[in-house]
């Protein structure tokens, strides 16, 4: 029982080594991949814009939940002036970047998975090294650095969204009165909130994003291979984003 | 050609959204607008017995009409007075020297905020002024406090006038 646990964890921590290593492995290809632009372009492309429509869905709902819970419960206190506080608040420092990147992993995270996963079974990888094209500068590089740059541009939107979505619902429907709906907003909102969120989702973007092409470039080249790196991909993505949710909340405190 | 095209339009209106929306998150959600760093303003000083919890950045205002903000809030050690720097917008240049400060409350639980109101003088406040006449904040504990000690001093109060006319 010892045993096995303490081998579980050295495999975990070599794991863990192992993406380390994967990870200075991307960076130190970053310049030279910096010079193809068109090819991170098409990846920010396939992270971000194609993210879009459901980031903004969400961001517009979750907006509009926070709107209905935060009226109904600021209004027993009679202060429902205060629901643009509270409303941004919970979306720029929480909700925006810890959604998004769920949201991420499941629509982005999982394409690139797969995709790099499908490349690896159907022997591409190997076919680009046969041809001396390192896969990780000319593959690997641009759709991990496509990743880091959509995230935080993401959350941003999404958070934006919502704070229209809570206003809809608190302004329009409730009829929170507009003016103090803001004023109070941006009278408590600092800007160490919004570059709190800013962090969040630019660390998250850059563990989703190297979480999806590292489960993707070592998948077993097999169908079911190439699906638990999947599944893998999106699990491990939510936990580690919860967890340095909770790390980087603990820091910026 | 056309497909690379679409793409980069894609990535190029995805990426000028993000950006507006990173704008709109710094800019419009907080009291960080493009509009008040960049005015020309001057510093005024008042010195307070006790500022309660005001706080850097809280407005100063002059009949309600926001005219500046608390920049600074220091300690002085020789008089034991808070020391409040106002920077207050060169557009109300002309507020008389011999005005005076309080610290008052917005709403019932709000943030505190610094109130002038004008006096008579012939001369205005300029830049490196101090206003002398100040009022302290309104602490609710010291008016609980006050409250409840005199309502101690009325309760043991009460009884001493009866006594004597019981002695009678």
């Amino acid at each position: 029982m010892l045993a096995e646990f303490r081998d579980y964890l050295t495999a975990s921590l070599a794991d863990l080594g192992d993406v380390v290593r994967f990870l200075m492995r991307l960076l130190v290809n970053t310049p030279r991949a910096l010079l193809r632009g068109d090819l991170i372009i098409a990846q920010i492309y396939n992270a971000g814009t194609l993210s879009l429509v459901i980031i903004m869905l969400s961001g517009l709902f979750v907006g509009m939940v926070l709107g209905l819970q935060g009226f109904q419960l600021l209004q027993r206190f009679g202060s429902e002036e205060a629901l643009g506080t509270a409303a941004t608040i919970g979306l720029v420092k929480e909700l925006g970047p810890v959604v998004t990147a769920l949201l991420f992993a499941g629509r982005a995270g999982t394409a690139l998975a797969s995709e790099l996963g499908l490349m690896r079974a159907t022997d591409q990888l190997s076919a680009m090294e046969m041809m001396a094209v390192d896969p990780i500068q000319r593959v690997v590089v641009p759709r991990f650095l496509g990743g880091v740059i959509a995230m935080p541009l993401l959350a941003a939107i999404f958070s934006m969204i919502g704070i229209y979505g809570a206003q809809l619902i608190g302004v329009q429907f409730m009829g929170v009165d507009s003016g103090s709906f803001w004023s109070q907003m941006q009278a408590s909102v600092d800007l160490e909130d919004v570059t709190e969120g800013i962090v969040k989702s630019a660390v998250f973007g850059v563990a989703c994003s190297l979480i999806a092409v590292y489960e993707g470039y070592h998948a077993m080249p097999t169908a079911e291979g190439v699906g638990q790196a999947t599944t893998r991909t999106v699990v491990t993505s939510a936990v580690v984003t919860l967890f340095l949710d909770y790390l980087i909340t603990a820091m910026f405190l | 050609m056309g497909k690379s095209r679409a793409l980069n339009l894609g990535t190029g209106s995805f990426v000028l959204l993000g950006f507006a929306a990173l704008f709109f998150l710094t800019t419009q959600t907080t009291s960080r607008g493009l509009s008040f760093a960049s005015q020309p303003h001057y510093d005024v000083t008042a010195k307070f017995d006790n500022i309660g919890d005001l706080k850097v950045g809280a407005p100063v205002s002059i009949a309600g009409v926001e005219v500046g903000r608390v920049a600074k809030i220091s300690f002085d050690s020789r008089e034991f007075k808070a020391v409040v720097v106002m920077s207050l917008n060169s557009r109300y240049n002309q507020i008389p020297a011999d005005s005076d400060a309080s610290i008052y409350t917005q709403g019932l639980l709000g943030g505190k905020y610094v109130g002038l109101a004008p006096g008579g003088a012939d001369t205005y406040l300029k830049d490196k002024d101090h206003i002398d006449v100040t009022f302290s904040a309104f602490v609710l504990e010291n008016l609980i406090g006050q409250l409840a000690a005199n309502f101690i001093k009325g309760k043991s109060d009460a009884p001493t006038p009866a006594a004597p006319e019981k002695t009678k």
